[in-house]
């Protein structure tokens, strides 16, 4: 890293990252900040995060949440972003209201389960249940309904402008607010 | 500043009235916006959302239902009144299913403009997820029930405009939902056309013509152009030029 | 499947095909047929020229109005507070088990089902329910036993033994108002000797104000609906008593009720109406029958009708409207607008009744007690009216006693009695807290206890619940919680939501799994709600949350999780169904509580 004498001094802010029951389409978009990415990687460090290939996340400071809570694996892993992070942020709609993922709240999950694998004329006769696989939750729950979620970040997803608007203020200790242009849920 | 005959003071400015008018079309058609979604400039008030809440001489009201009147004293902007207003509007997303980015309305629904004017991050509350079917069976108007909030507007539109009385509201409490005025419950069995009032006075995406959705581009939307305090202050004021 | 229309003709024609009678034809024509099919619901609409959707959203509003069977037998038990304290909650589950139904299911052969309702007034003698309408007191284990024989065997209701449907008046203390020897048609007259202003005068110096809970002077009342421009005005008794742990006027309509029916003369005579009406709530059903055959003797002795007691042009007739189970329609514009035959959602006031009411006319919408107590003034004049009481509380006021007390029942003091002196006239023992006039009232503790029953003090409808020492106050506001929810009528969006999520958030914390962030949210929404409702059950509806929490909170903090968060639901049981569908229980297949 090319940090001079006195970005090297401060520590670095400690960034995790996780997708849940998310697209992948909030991290996309964590990335369309382009070349803003060099100015944040002076003062922040990423943690665990898909981007980094970290398994298990240590304490940082701001934990960027995107996708709900669909399995049993996804709260296991939230709740270790969450004793890590000082500060931990639901990002997109997924996060924030359970999202696309949740228009299977209506239905029986076992239902669903069946209609998807059972296969009457066919090969398949059950329900994969393997011990690795994680288990479905009979809903899929946003993520301020698992853990205490301190900020929000909507949109789906929001935008690289939007994203970088709200991490700035965060890292920089100002109350984050969005603008008009900047804030929409979809 | 004092008020006087025909004014009222809306956050210590004062706003002019005319007698019958109630205080949030004065403070409309004086530019000053006073959050609403269950009122409509056709019809007469509804008194449901409660987003119009303001104080009024030291009590609460709701805007769109009393009535201006000389020396009153109306406290819109306060950190208390957006508290209850972001409020009411998170209760209004987790009673239904409202899930903006595969909405047709997105954009161009009054239920959102208000989220975004009162700075909704999250609906904070613990959704409902309940379970309403979709009503396509008409062949130009569909219902989306999800998104339905209770401001009876097509009800009325439908009874009174129309003729038709197609809607009404039925049930009690939270078990409150529009039911249809045929024998089989849906909406291609009436006698409704697209042609209707009724099929174009929903604020939100629970009453969509069909074939028409996303015509708009993001971007173009009439929320994404101005938020809807302007919107509504501008409409206002053009209107009684 | 029938239309019954020979039952819907029939009705009809009784009600003269008068579309504001909906409520009414409905009712009648349900305790015939059992409920409203779509087919009748139909033929309802065709004969009176309205959309068949306006029967459906009156059918669908009201608890007792039924669009699927209920069942031959529909059993309800009262969930006041009071029947819990008393045991109802083991008789209901034993009841249930007998007829090996879960709650408000109907037996496979439709002969019986069995759910709760709200408090039916009768909690000086619970714990009590209702069976097709008709109550049925003092609910033990074995008279549990003999109603599921009773249901098995098919035995009418009327061959149910007489005791099952026992109900007493309970007057403990009677003051001037029950205490006095009164004489049928004496207000009446002394009224008409007056005039018209000379009685107002009378109400006037009485400064009797409403027993309802309001506490609005009736006298100015009376003269704004005499004022108001029109021609047609009319007198509505407020009988609906929904208020849980109110009962005073069921004892007033059962024993006193010439005095309620001349005091809606007086205010025809004073205000110039010449219609009554009393809006006795649906669980007061059995009064029907003695209340009309007392107006029929009242019009035989010329008390109603055309010249009442021969004076010229005072003609004022009553007729009775009942409920179907809506604690709304106990808000005076809820009311009307169920009298109007539609769902029992409170008007935007201004305009209030006085000058827009029933029809869009003057209406004077007054508690039976008031209606009572306006005999009172007719006969001993405003003066000594005013005399009694407190300078801001004339009059005497009547109290339902029940809870934790050896003398539940009513109690008839001066305004300004101390609640010490009523919980010693009751045999209250050593008491955690009382609730006065309700959930939607205040929840007083003993160091409060000096206060005055007074509209200056502490201000009642008349529900006085008495909570002894080990009762758990934790869950006396979460049983109003409840009823809040059940009753709301959403109309309007705080009160819809709000009064579910508070429910929510109780019972949430009941299942152990509440953190002060619920509580948090409760405070949160009590001030929501009572900022932003429409009408005052919404703005009530927060008051239990609030006072017990403040008076009471290691209830609710020895039910609190250590943390300060705990998920929205219980995330292991939230795996339930895919553990069955995958058949495993290892230990991944679980999802402990958080460290």
């Amino acid at each position: 890293m090319n940090a001079t004498a006195e970005t090297a001094a401060l520590p670095k802010v400690r960034i995790a990252t996780t997708s849940l029951a998310g697209c992948f389409g909030c991290h996309m978009s964590f990335l369309d900040i382009d070349e803003r990415i060099l100015e944040l990687m002076k003062i922040a460090e990423l943690d665990r995060s898909p981007l980094t290939d970290i398994k298990h996340c240590g304490p940082c400071d701001i934990a960027l949440i995107e996708g709900g809570c669909c399995n049993a694996e996804n709260v296991h892993v939230l709740r270790e972003l969450r004793a890590n992070a000082k500060i931990l942020v639901a990002v997109g709609a997924c996060a924030i209201n359970g999202g696309l993922p949740a228009m299977r709240n209506r239905l029986d999950v076992g239902d669903i389960l069946n209609e998807v694998y059972r296969d009457p004329d066919g090969v398949q006769s059950h329900v994969p249940n393997d011990p690795e696989l994680p288990l479905l939750f009979d809903k899929v729950y946003p993520v301020n309904e698992v853990v205490r979620v301190d900020y929000f970040i909507p949109g789906c997803p929001p935008s690289g402008d939007t994203l970088w608007k709200y991490l700035n203020d965060l890292i920089l200790g100002r109350m984050p607010r969005l603008d008009h242009a900047l804030l929409h849920y979809d | 500043m004092s008020a006087t005959d025909n004014t009222i003071l809306i956050d210590e400015v004062p706003v002019p009235f005319k007698p019958g008018q109630t205080i949030l079309d004065a403070a409309l058609e004086g530019g000053v916006y006073i959050p609403h979604l269950c009122a409509h400039p056709e019809f007469a008030p509804h008194g449901s959302c409660k987003l119009c809440n303001v104080i009024v001489n030291g009590r609460n009201a709701s805007a769109c239902t009393m009535k201006a009147a000389a020396g009153q004293e109306v406290e819109v902007d306060t950190p208390d009144l957006h508290a209850y207003r972001r409020t009411l509007v998170q209760m209004l997303f987790v009673e239904g299913n409202h899930f903006c980015p595969g909405c047709e309305k997105s954009g161009n629904c009054q239920l959102q403009a208000l989220a975004y004017d009162s700075e909704m991050m999250t609906p904070h509350f613990v959704e409902f997820y309940p379970h309403r079917p979709v009503d396509a069976s008409h062949p130009d108007v569909l219902i989306d029930f999800n998104r339905c909030i209770q401001c009876e507007l097509c009800v009325r539109a439908s009874r009174d405009v129309d003729g038709k009385s197609v809607f009404a509201l039925a049930g009690r409490g939270m078990a409150s939902h529009i039911i249809i005025n045929s024998p089989s419950g849906k909406l291609g069995d009436t006698n409704f056309s697209v042609a209707d009032k009724a099929a174009h006075v929903c604020p939100v995406g629970a009453i969509l013509i069909k074939r028409i959705g996303y015509a708009v581009p993001i971007g173009e939307r009439r929320y994404d152009l101005e938020p809807i305090s302007e919107e509504a202050t501008r409409c206002a004021v053009e209107e009684v030029k | 499947m029938s239309d019954n229309s020979d039952v819907v003709s029939r009705v009809l024609e009784r009600r003269h095909g008068v579309s504001t009678q909906l409520l009414q034809i409905l009712r009648e024509i349900q305790e015939e047929v059992g409920w409203i099919s779509p087919e009748t619901a139909r033929a309802v609409a065709a004969g009176l020229g309205v959309p068949v959707t306006h029967v459906d959203s009156v059918v669908q509003f009201y608890s007792f109005l039924y669009d699927k069977p209920p069942g031959g037998y529909r059993i309800l038990f009262s969930d006041n507070i009071t029947d819990r304290m008393l045991g109802s909650m083991a008789l209901f589950e034993h009841m249930l088990k007998r007829l090996k139904l879960i709650r408000g299911e109907v037996s496979p052969n439709g002969a019986v089902s069995v759910d709760l309702t709200s408090c039916t007034g009768m909690c000086d003698q619970g714990p009590a329910l209702l069976v097709n309408n008709r109550p049925v007191t003092r609910v033990t284990a074995r008279r549990v036993d003999e109603i599921c024989d009773l249901v098995r065997s098919g035995v009418p209701l009327s061959d149910w033994p007489a005791e099952f449907f026992r109900i007493e008046d309970n007057i403990r203390r009677a003051d001037t108002l029950l205490g006095s020897r009164y004489q049928t048609g004496s207000a009446t007259r002394a009224a008409i000797a007056l005039g018209r202003q000379g009685m107002l005068d009378e109400m006037k110096r009485s400064n009797l104000r409403g027993r309802g809970g309001a506490g609005f002077t009736t006298s100015v009342k009376w003269e704004s609906c005499r004022n108001a421009p029109g021609a047609e005005r009319y007198i509505v008794c407020n009988a609906d008593e929904g208020e849980p742990g109110t009962f005073k006027d069921r004892v007033l309509l059962t024993s006193f009720v010439e005095r309620v029916f001349e005091g809606m003369a007086i205010a025809g005579f004073v205000v110039g109406a010449a219609r009554g009406l009393l809006y006795l709530r649906g669980e007061y059903r059995y009064l029907l029958e003695p209340l009309e055959a007392k107006l029929q003797a009242m019009r035989n002795s010329r008390l109603l009708g055309a010249s009442i007691c021969g004076a010229q042009g005072f003609d004022f007739d009553i007729e009775i409207h009942l409920g179907a189970g809506a604690y709304i329609c106990g808000e005076e514009s809820a009311l009307i607008e169920s009298l109007e035959g539609k769902p029992g959602k409170p008007r935007i006031r201004p305009p209030f009744p006085v000058t827009v009411g029933y029809h869009g006319k003057p209406t004077v919408v007054d508690n039976v007690e008031t209606l009572a107590d306006a005999t009172d003034v007719a006969l001993h004049g405003g003066r000594l009216y005013a005399g009694n009481g407190t300078r801001h509380s004339s009059g005497t006021k009547i109290l339902s006693v029940s809870g934790d007390c050896a003398r539940p029942g009513i109690y008839e003091y001066s305004f300004g009695v101390r609640i010490e002196q009523v919980l010693k006239d009751c045999g209250a023992g050593d008491v955690a807290a009382v609730q006065v006039s309700g959930p939607s009232g205040v929840c007083l503790t003993p160091d409060e206890f000096r206060r005055h029953i007074a509209f200056e003090d502490v201000p009642t409808a008349g529900a006085f619940m008495i909570f002894g020492k080990d009762r758990d106050l934790f869950e006396v506001a979460r049983n109003f919680a409840h009823f809040f929810a059940h009753e709301s009528c959403g109309f309007c969006t705080p009160c819809r939501v709000g009064t579910t999520l508070m429910r929510d958030a109780l019972d949430k914390i009941a299942d152990g799994r509440g953190s002060r962030y619920e509580v948090n949210e409760l405070m949160r929404l009590a001030e929501l709600l009572r900022r932003t409702s429409h009408c005052g059950l919404g703005q009530t509806a927060g008051n239990p949350v609030r006072d017990t929490w403040l008076k009471f909170r290691p209830a609710y903090e020895r039910r609190l999780i250590r943390g300060d968060f705990d998920p929205a639901v219980d995330l292991d049981a939230a795996l339930t169904r895919t553990r069955e569908i995958a058949g495993r229980d290892d230990a991944a297949a679980h999802v402990g509580a958080e460290a």
